[in-house]
């Protein structure tokens, strides 16, 4: 089982402990902190609808705790509430959560400095957020574990505490539409969206998903907005890919007219480099 | 409430972790993807966060209509936490303009 974690545990730098733990955990906390603000109310509201549709304290904290995502939760309790067979909860829930599997994919491949143990807790933790801050960071300086895991601690624990909180304190909880809590979510996943504008395709990738997903939700409704319009943009970005130049036959050929002509026009060299 | 509570609760669990691991364990079957995969990997972040936020687009009003594209708008210069608290004022003040 182990193996297929890691394959790339030997590459570890030995250097990796610590030089960059303090750096990493000091950033992972700063870039959890602002979306607190977000799951605090969210996390409250959730407490407070689990006991308010029959769960008592326990079972609101043990669902909070094992499967630790918060839409497939809503999810639960709402089917649980009209006393469904288990199987077509748990697949409702399987459903909305499906995008976690493109999220791994995507994810996973990132993870080459964690141990097998290190992602298997890892992916544990893979909520939206985490995996939206987890790209960027592995964009920018690299994903490393101690980041990855002071990112999910805040994370985790808030979403916990607030379950809690929720739970005992639930009438007492103002509207989270007051200061616009109820919609940092969307505002910080579009943020996130717009700070990955530099890939490939961005724009039509945006605009296919994005149509798609409003399509769906308008038609066959939610949680299949998510998966059908994510999909829908994965397609749009394969078929738009072009194989990459070690592949390609007239690569040697191509090399050699730009590196005659590129004398005569400055713009030959940056062209096949910038492929490559 | 449901008479197995806790069996319903840790099979969606259970789901829940297999579609978070799965998608890895998949892809690390196979030795390097083909770059189609891989260009479809590279969309991931762009094309399902993307799906996840496009009803709150339409499904709310316009105050937070307008704060989305504010947001994407700043996100595209400055840093992230400026970009949520940019999103986030101008959302506050439209509500309270736009009633």
């Amino acid at each position: 089982m182990t193996s297929k974690f890691d394959r790339s545990q030997s590459h570890r730098p030995q250097s990796y402990n610590n030089q960059y733990v303090s750096r990493d955990i000091k950033d992972g906390l700063r870039d959890a902190l602002p979306i607190m603000a977000a799951i605090v109310p969210f996390g409250a509201v959730f407490g407070a609808v689990a006991i308010d549709s029959g769960l008592d304290f326990q079972e609101m904290l043990v669902t909070s705790l094992s499967i630790y995502a918060a839409a497939s939760q809503y999810v639960m309790i709402d089917l649980m509430g009209q006393s469904l067979p288990v199987w077509s909860i748990v697949l409702a829930v399987f459903a909305v959560n499906f995008r976690h599997v493109l999220y791994s994919a995507s994810i996973g491949r990132k993870m080459t400095l964690f141990s097998p143990f290190q992602k298997a807790c890892a992916f544990f933790l893979l909520v939206d957020p985490q995996f939206a801050a987890s790209e960027t960071r592995a964009a920018t300086v690299g994903l490393r574990p101690a980041y990855y895991f002071s990112y999910a601690a805040v994370i985790y624990i808030t979403w916990i505490a607030s379950n809690c909180v929720g739970a005992l304190f639930g009438s007492l909880i103002e509207n989270p539409a007051t200061y616009g809590l109820d919609f940092i979510l969307p505002l910080y996943f579009t943020g996130l969206v717009a700070g990955f504008h530099k890939r490939p395709n961005f724009i039509l990738v945006l605009l296919v998903s994005g149509g798609v997903a409003l399509l769906t939700y308008f038609t066959i409704g939610s949680p299949w907005h998510i998966t059908l319009g994510g999909i829908a943009g994965l397609i749009v970005a394969a078929a738009q890919s072009r194989p990459p130049q070690k592949n390609n036959p007239e690569k040697n050929n191509s090399d050699r007219n730009i590196l005659e002509n590129a004398h005569e026009d400055g713009t030959g060299l940056e062209e096949g480099t910038a492929n490559a | 409430m449901h008479d197995n509570t806790y069996l319903i609760i840790l099979a969606c669990a259970v789901v829940t972790y297999m579609t978070r691991i799965g998608g890895h364990m998949i892809l690390s079957r196979f030795g390097s993807p083909h770059y189609r995969v891989e260009a479809a990997l590279e969309a991931v972040p762009t094309a399902v966060l993307t799906a996840l936020v496009a009803p709150s687009l339409l499904n709310q009003g316009p105050a937070e209509a307008l704060s989305i594209i504010i947001a994407g708008a700043v996100a595209l210069r400055g840093s992230l936490m400026m970009s949520v608290a940019a999103g986030l004022v101008s959302l506050v003040a439209l509500r309270f303009v736009l009633g």
